[in-house]
C-alpha cells in the first residue's frame, strides 16, 4: 500500500499537498490541468523531490531517500532510453545499472523483450525503433525490474490514438498480471477511463484522494468540471 | 563534491591567469602618464579598426548569409564548411594569402600595374582591416546563417501566403532575427579584433596602423621598456574588460556549427538569384583566392623548406597537444562543476570563459614575464607559458560546446539515472562519456588547431633558437623569403587541419548518433 502521509513538497514558488492511501494493485489515473502539480506528485513519490513536510510510505515503512532504492519504476514522457546503448542494454540496466550482466540476467532481459514483442530488436539501437517499439522497450525494463509500484508520466502521449490505445492495453495487462500498483498521469479522460479504476484530481497545488473513476467522471466536482469542460467521457 | 573542488580549482587557476596577471601588470605599470602621443594614437587606432572591421564584416555577412540561406546550388555545403576554415586557420597563413592577392607583389597589383595604375599598398590600416574582415566575415556569416535557419519554415510560408512585399517581409521575419543576432555578433568580432595581434604584427605598424597589442610588443621587444609595456597592457585590459562586460550583458550568438544543412524553401525571382549569386561569388572568391594562392605557391616550393622545419614542427605539435589537454581539462571540470547548478553559477562559469576571450595574450604574457623575471630567466619558460596561454584562449570556445552538452545529458537523463540507482562510475563511463565524446572531440580539435596557429606569447618570449611553425613563417616573411614562407604555410596548414581532423574524428567514431 502506498501512503502519502500529510505530504507537502515545494518546487520553486509552487507547492503541492497530498494526504491519501492507494491499495496494492490499484490502477490510478492522475488528472488535472497543466501546472496543477501532476508531475510534482510523481516526482515526490519517485524521490526526485524531497518532502518539505510529511512522508511517503510503502507498506507502512517510509520509503528510502534515494530514488534508486525505492520500490518503484518510472517511465517518463521521453528520454527513457539512452540513444547510444542497444535495446538489450537499455532494458538490462533496469536489473544491473552497473551493466555487468550475468548470463542468467541476460536471459531474463531477453525474456522481458520477448514478452513485449521485441525479441528481434535486442541488438538494435533506439533510433531504429518506432515510437511504439520505444514504449515497449521501456515496458520491458519495467517488467524486468519487478518493482511493486509503477509511475507513468505520460509515456505514450506522443503516439497516435490507435497506437496509444494498444500501448495502454499492453501496459494494463502487464501491471494487472503482476499486481503492480500504478499511477498514470494523463490528459485524456478517455485514456484514464480505459486504463484506471481510480482517479486522483490534482489542481491548484492539491492532490485529492483517489476516487472510483466511473462515479467521479459521472458527477464531477467543480474543479474537475472546470478541467473537463464538455469533454466528460 | 570532488567535482566542485576540481571545478573551483580550474576557476581559480583561470582567474589568476587572467585577472592576476592583469593586476601584476597594473602594479608594474607607471600609470597612464608615460604614454606618449604615439601610444594614444595606437589606442585610438585600435578602437577605430575594431569598430570598422566589425561593421564591415557584418554588413557583408548579411547578404551572404541570406543568399546561402535561400539558395540551393551545387557546392553550397562545401562553401559553408569552408566558411568554418578561417576560424581554425593560422592567422599568419591567412595574412600571407591576403598579401599574395592584395599585396604590392600580389595579383591585383600586377593587374593594376599592367593597366598603368599604381600598385596597391595594404600595409597599415587597410591591411589590418582587410585581414580582420577576411577572418571574421565567415564567422559572422555562419552565425547569421544559423539564426536564419532557426526561423521556423512556417513563418516564411505565412509571409508568402500573405504575399508580403520585400520590405514587409524583412520587417516581419528577417528584421527581428537580425536585431537579436547582430549586437552579439558585433561585440564578438569587436572583441576578436581588439585582441588580435598577428594581423597587426604582420601588416600593421607605423603611425596609422599600430594597435595596442603591437605597441605592447614593441615596447617589450624593441625598447625593453617593461614599465611602458605594462601601462599599455593595463589600457588594453581596461578596454577589453569593458567590452566583455557588455558582451556578457548582450548574449553572444551560439556557435555549435551544427544544423546548417537545410535549405529554406522560398519562391524567389531571378532578381534575387542574381543578387544572391553575386554575394556568394564575392564571399567564395574572398575566401578561396588567398588560400589557394599561398597553398599553390607553397606546394611549388615545398622542396626549398629550410631544415629547421622539423624542429619547429615538433615544438608546435608539443605545445598544441599540451595546450589541448590543459584546455579540455579546464573546460570539462568547469562544465561538470557548473552545468547542473543554478543560473548564477552558470553565468559565473561563462563569464570566466569570456575572460579568456577578453584577456589579451600579450597582457597575460607581460604579467607572467613580470612575475617570473625576478626569479628566473622567463625565456626558459616560453613553452609552458605558451601552452597555458593558448589553452586559456581556446577555453571560451570549448566551454560553448561542452557546457550545453553536459547540461543536456544531465537534464535528459538525471532522473532516469537516479531511479535506476546507477552508480557514479558506470554513469561516467557508459553514459556521460559516450554522450560527450563528440563535443569533446570537436573542442579538442578547435583547441589544438588554435594553439597550432598561434603566434602571440611565443613572439614575446622566444629566443632566436626557439621557434614554432607560425614564428618561423613570420621570420621568413620578415626576411622576404616568400617562397619558403609559403612552403612553411603549407606544412603549418596541413598540421593544423590534421590535428583538428584527428580529434574531431576521434569524437565522431562510434558516436554518430544521438
Amino acid at each position: 500500500m502506498l501512503h502519502l502521509d500529510r505530504l507537502a513538497v515545494q518546487q520553486g514558488g509552487f507547492s503541492l499537498r497530498a494526504d491519501f492511501k492507494i491499495a496494492a494493485g490499484d490502477r490510478v489515473a492522475v488528472i488535472g490541468p497543466s501546472g496543477g502539480g501532476k508531475s510534482s506528485l510523481l516526482n515526490a513519490i519517485a524521490g526526485f523531490l524531497a518532502p518539505r513536510v510529511g512522508q511517503v510510505l510503502w507498506n507502512g515503512q517510509p520509503m528510502p531517500d534515494h530514488p534508486g532504492e525505492r520500490p518503484l519504476s518510472i517511465l517518463f514522457q521521453d528520454h527513457n532510453l539512452f540513444p547510444h546503448l542497444t535495446v538489450l542494454d537499455n532494458v538490462a540496466i533496469g536489473l544491473r545499472p552497473d551493466m555487468r550482466l550475468l548470463v542468467s540476467q541476460k536471459a531474463q532481459a531477453l525474456a522481458a523483450l520477448d514478452q513485449v514483442g521485441l525479441s528481434d530488436k535486442a541488438t538494435a539501437y533506439p533510433r531504429d525503433l518506432s515510437g511504439g517499439q520505444q514504449g515497449r522497450a521501456g515496458l520491458a525494463r519495467v517488467l524486468l525490474r519487478q518493482r511493486p509500484l509503477l509511475l507513468l508520466d505520460e509515456p505514450f502521449a506522443a503516439l497516435g490514438p490507435a497506437l496509444k490505445d494498444e500501448m495502454l492495453e499492453i501496459t494494463r495487462q502487464i501491471v494487472q498480471q503482476a499486481g503492480v500498483t500504478t499511477l498514470m498521469v494523463t490528459h485524456d479522460p478517455q485514456d484514464a477511463m480505459s486504463f484506471a479504476e481510480y482517479a486522483i484530481l490534482v489542481a491548484d497545488g492539491h492532490a485529492d484522494a483517489p476516487a472510483p473513476i466511473g462515479p467521479l467522471f459521472h458527477e464531477p466536482p467543480v474543479a474537475l468540471q472546470a478541467y473537463l469542460g464538455r469533454r466528460a467521457p | 563534491m570532488l567535482r566542485s573542488v576540481v571545478g573551483g580549482a580550474a576557476l581559480i587557476a583561470l582567474l589568476i591567469f587572467s585577472l592576476g596577471t592583469a593586476l601584476v601588470v597594473g602594479l608594474q605599470g607607471r600609470g597612464l602618464g608615460v604614454l606618449n602621443s604615439a601610444d594614444w594614437s595606437a589606442i585610438k587606432f585600435t578602437l577605430w579598426q575594431a569598430s570598422l572591421s566589425a561593421s564591415l564584416s557584418i554588413a557583408m555577412a548579411i547578404p551572404v548569409a541570406r543568399a546561402l540561406a535561400r539558395q540551393s546550388f551545387p557546392g553550397r555545403q562545401a562553401l559553408i564548411t569552408l566558411l568554418g576554415a578561417p576560424f581554425i586557420l593560422p592567422v599568419i597563413v591567412g595574412v600571407l594569402g591576403l598579401l599574395a592577392v592584395f599585396g604590392r607583389a600580389g595579383w591585383i597589383s600586377a593587374a593594376l600595374d599592367w593597366a598603368g595604375f599604381a600598385k596597391l599598398s595594404v600595409y597599415g590600416a587597410p591591411g589590418v582591416i582587410l585581414a580582420h574582415v577576411f577572418f571574421n566575415l565567415p564567422l559572422v556569416t555562419r552565425l547569421l546563417l544559423q539564426a536564419w535557419m532557426a526561423i521556423p519554415a512556417e513563418r516564411f510560408r505565412v509571409a508568402e501566403s500573405l504575399s508580403a512585399a520585400p520590405w514587409a517581409y524583412f520587417r516581419l521575419i528577417e528584421g527581428p532575427m537580425l536585431r537579436s543576432t547582430v549586437p552579439g555578433a558585433f561585440l564578438l568580432v569587436f572583441l576578436l579584433c581588439l585582441t588580435s595581434f598577428v594581423v597587426a604584427l604582420a601588416v600593421g605598424g607605423g603611425p596609422r596602423g599600430t594597435t595596442i597589442e603591437l605597441a605592447i610588443y614593441q615596447a617589450f621587444r624593441l625598447d625593453f621598456d617593461l614599465g611602458k609595456a605594462a601601462s599599455l597592457a593595463l589600457v588594453q585590459f581596461l578596454i577589453c574588460g569593458t567590452v566583455s562586460l557588455l558582451a556578457f550583458l548582450v548574449p553572444l550568438p551560439q556557435t555549435n556549427g551544427l544544423g546548417l544543412d537545410r535549405v529554406l524553401q522560398r519562391l524567389d525571382g531571378w532578381r534575387h538569384r542574381l543578387w544572391d549569386g553575386f554575394w556568394i561569388s564575392i564571399a567564395a572568391a574572398f575566401l578561396v583566392l588567398p588560400l589557394g594562392a599561398v597553398l599553390f605557391r607553397g606546394l611549388r616550393h615545398l622542396l626549398e623548406l629550410p631544415p629547421q622545419i622539423l624542429a619547429a614542427s615538433v615544438t608546435s605539435l608539443t605545445i598544441a597537444i599540451i595546450s589541448t589537454a590543459l584546455c579540455l581539462a579546464m573546460a570539462l571540470s568547469l562544465s561538470l562543476a557548473f552545468a547542473r547548478r543554478g543560473a548564477l553559477a552558470r553565468s559565473l562559469a561563462e563569464a570566466t570563459g569570456i575572460l579568456g576571450l577578453a584577456s589579451s595574450p600579450l597582457v597575460v604574457g607581460t604579467g607572467l614575464f613580470v612575475l617570473i623575471f625576478p626569479y628566473a630567466q622567463p625565456m626558459a619558460f616560453a613553452l609552458p607559458i605558451t601552452a597555458s596561454v593558448n589553452a586559456m584562449m581556446a577555453l571560451p570556445f570549448a566551454l560553448r560546446v561542452l557546457m550545453p552538452a553536459v547540461q543536456e545529458t544531465y537534464g535528459d537523463y538525471l532522473h532516469l539515472r537516479m531511479s535506476l540507482g546507477m552508480g557514479r562510475w558506470i554513469w561516467a563511463k557508459r553514459i556521460l562519456g559516450p554522450r560527450l565524446r563528440r563535443p569533446i572531440g570537436f573542442s579538442a580539435g578547435l583547441a589544438a588547431a588554435l594553439s597550432m596557429g598561434d603566434l602571440g606569447v611565443i613572439a614575446l618570449f622566444a629566443d632566436p633558437d626557439l621557434q614554432t611553425l607560425p614564428l618561423m613563417l613570420y621570420r621568413l616573411m620578415g626576411a622576404y623569403r616568400m617562397d619558403q614562407a609559403a612552403a612553411t604555410a603549407v606544412v603549418l596548414v596541413v598540421q593544423s587541419l590534421f590535428l583538428f581532423w584527428m580529434f574531431d574524428r576521434g569524437g565522431r567514431r562510434h558516436a554518430a548518433f544521438g
